[in-house]
């Protein structure tokens, strides 16, 4: 299993660099996450980073994209609960660039 | 992860096996994007599989047991006694190489080890050596090799890219049922712990948590919910299903899949608004919360675990049968294993259509039939208020998912409802449906991201079944039953002929469904406009 040196400590993450332990995230994390694909994370990025972190505890599992549309829409105004504003902050798919950064593992099965 | 190449890079396949040297002394390349990561030690042991550790298959050290090769032979001499089909399936092969072209990844891929009977051959040679007397005295003369490190890991690499879906065996002179082979070689990796993480995680997942996602009771209904959402923002009508209601008629039992992943969801709303419109005596529930079985990817005795599960609820619930949704290598499982497995039902009764009264006699013994059974027989009946014209932007096309297919025979009843809930249906060429139908190229769990070229190689004979009939009819809708289909299908379609949707059966139905007091609709299920109410026209 691969590791990541960050802060003078060796954390575990999966093959395509997901962390392993949800317990190893910091804030510090995210934004070096986000700095090896050469993304700088701004406000816009944090709110939904933060959701998916809420969410996770709450249920387990990272939303799927329906969801985190509609919640995200919820909570912070239709300008931003639609698909078209999720893929713009993050080009590689919320689900999976995102929960990159929020420290949450890929769901898996039939999906 | 490996970068996937453009679809003409990839389709510049060389057929021609090498001539010089005998496959026996290839030793295999693990090429990236060709195979999955390895599995996670937690989730092993969370089942108790052998060896449980974390390994890495681009690691030079797999982390194998003490004396694995003893392992292994003791397991195959153990399997050869137990089922009779096995033993058979090592003999009878003459290698006329009728199943040769038959497989998706040799036609996408032309690696020669993809041929269906040099990749049983892998595994046969071994069992020569071993067990057989010509084997033994004349080793390679007679086909035969030792079990060692490197034929370890091509069984593990070519073994991890055969679906199962056994097309080849329909070709197949003497019947042999490759898919059979597969289970056996992949019985033995687990052994040893090679399974790999897309697999072992929903297995563990599974067995804790009762679905492949680890979805839990709160998260399931909080999923259904936005659906129930979406579906009254839709027809107007606020539908209310039960959970785990113990005396409900009907338990109804569907992957994960559907619960949770998109275009999955918008066939389980589907199958919500026609229970509800019927006034169905049905629950959910969130133990047996999983149609899938990818225990079934890993050993016979995991998956019969697995699935014990859907009888023990059924009976705790105390309902007369069970309505199975649309899945694939499900119903391979209820079809052929689940009986034997963790039966007899003799606390359920046999499957009858309380609005037509229809019994349903093929599913005596299981006690459980397939939503597709179950509508096709409302349709027959003339049951259902349908406006196919709802659908008339989509021009359609049907993938017989294998596992329904040559698993169970399950060929009319899909058609038959699409053709009700749709007026514009066009079939693929003859060869690449019904028992022919070419696999989606990423069942058996070979759904991951990490090895996308191998599935958009083992995507392509059905992909270009696909871009035929769109080329001939302007079909741009592929229908199908299977959660896999619907998850791996989007894939190697937006790869090989984007633009076309795909779609579970009881997505159409629901659009083409009129229930009563619902409000004129302007969308479907997908909320995108119905025909004719773009304002766009």
């Amino acid at each position: 299993m691969a590791t990541m040196e960050f802060q003078g400590k060796s954390v575990e993450v999966d093959d395509d660099g997901y962390l392993l332990n949800l317990d190893d995230w910091t804030k510090e994390m995210a934004d070096h996450l986000a700095s090896l694909d050469g993304v700088t994370l701004t406000p816009a990025h944090w709110e939904v980073i933060n959701f998916l972190r809420d969410y996770y505890k709450q249920y387990q599992i990272a939303p799927m994209i329906k969801i985190l549309v509609k919640e995200i829409g919820k909570a912070m105004g239709p300008e931003k609960g639609n698909t078209k504003y999720l893929y713009e902050l993050y080009p590689g798919g919320p689900a999976k660039q995102a929960c990159k950064y929020a420290g949450l593992p890929k769901p898996t099965g039939c999906v | 992860m490996a970068k996937l190449s453009t679809p003409a890079e990839l389709l510049k396949i060389d057929y021609n096996p090498p001539q010089s040297e005998n496959w026996m002394d290839q030793p295999v390349e693990l090429k990236p994007g060709n195979f999955c990561w390895g599995a996670k030690g937690k989730n092993l042991a969370t089942v108790e599989f052998p060896n449980a550790r974390d390994w890495s298959p681009v690691e030079e050290n797999w982390k194998l047991p003490k004396d694995w090769e003893g392992t292994v032979l003791e397991a195959m001499a153990d399997r050869l006694s137990k089922y009779r089909s096995f033993k058979v399936f090592m003999d009878i092969c003459v290698r006329c190489g009728a199943c040769a072209d038959k497989c998706h990844f040799f036609i996408g891929g032309g690696d020669p080890k993809n041929m269906p009977v040099l990749r049983a051959e892998l595994l046969r040679s071994v069992y020569r050596k071993y067990f057989t007397s010509s084997g033994k005295y004349l080793g390679k003369l007679a086909g035969a090799r030792e079990l060692n490190l490197s034929v370890l890991k091509e069984w593990w690499y070519y073994f991890y890219q055969c679906t199962e879906c056994r097309r080849c065996s329909v070709f197949c002179p003497y019947g042999i049922d490759t898919a059979e082979i597969t289970m056996m070689a992949r019985e033995f990796t687990n052994l040893l712990g090679l399974n790999t993480d897309w697999i072992s995680g929903p297995v563990a997942n599974c067995y804790m948590k009762g679905n492949h996602l680890g979805l839990e009771p709160h998260a399931i209904m909080n999923s259904i919910e936005g659906m129930i959402d979406d579906i009254e923002t839709i027809t107007g009508i606020r539908i209310n299903p039960s959970f785990n209601r113990k005396g409900a008629e009907i338990l109804f039992v569907t992957p994960s899949g559907d619960l949770f992943a998109d275009p999955g969801t918008f066939t389980c709303m589907g199958y919500m608004m026609l229970f509800h419109e019927l006034g169905l005596d049905y629950t959910w529930s969130t133990y047996a919360s999983e149609g899938g079985n990818f225990g079934f990817f890993t050993s016979n005795e995991m998956a019969k675990r697995l699935n014990s599960k859907i009888y023990a609820e059924a009976k705790r619930l105390g309902v007369k049968y069970i309505i199975g949704g649309e899945c694939g290598h499900m119903w391979r499982v209820l079809n052929q294993y689940m009986d034997t497995w963790n039966g007899p039902t003799d606390f359920m009764e046999v499957p009858k259509s309380p609005i037509t009264g229809t019994v349903f006699d093929n599913a005596a013994s299981t006690k459980m039939i397939h939503v597709t059974e179950f509508t096709a027989d409302l349709i027959k009946n003339n049951k259902l208020k349908l406006d196919p014209s709802r659908n008339d932007d989509l021009v359609v096309t049907y993938h017989d998912s294998c596992n329904t297919a040559r698993g169970m025979g399950l060929l009319e009843e899909p058609r038959y409802i699409i053709n009700n809930v749709c007026n514009k249906f066009h079939e693929m060429p003859d060869n690449t449906i019904r028992e022919r139908t070419f696999c989606c190229g990423s069942g058996t769990g070979l759904n991951a991201s990490e090895n996308m070229e191998i599935r958009m190689r083992g995507g392509y004979p059905r992909a270009n079944a696909v871009k035929h009939v769109k080329e001939q009819h302007g079909v741009n809708t592929l229908a199908n039953i299977c959660a896999i289909d619907r998850a791996t299908l989007s894939a190697s379609m937006d790869y090989w002929v984007p633009g076309t949707r795909v779609t579970g059966v009881h997505e159409l139905v629901a659009n083409a469904l009129i229930m009563t007091g619902e409000k004129e609709r302007e969308t479907d299920l997908r909320g995108e406009p119905l025909p004719g109410k773009g304002g766009n026209e």
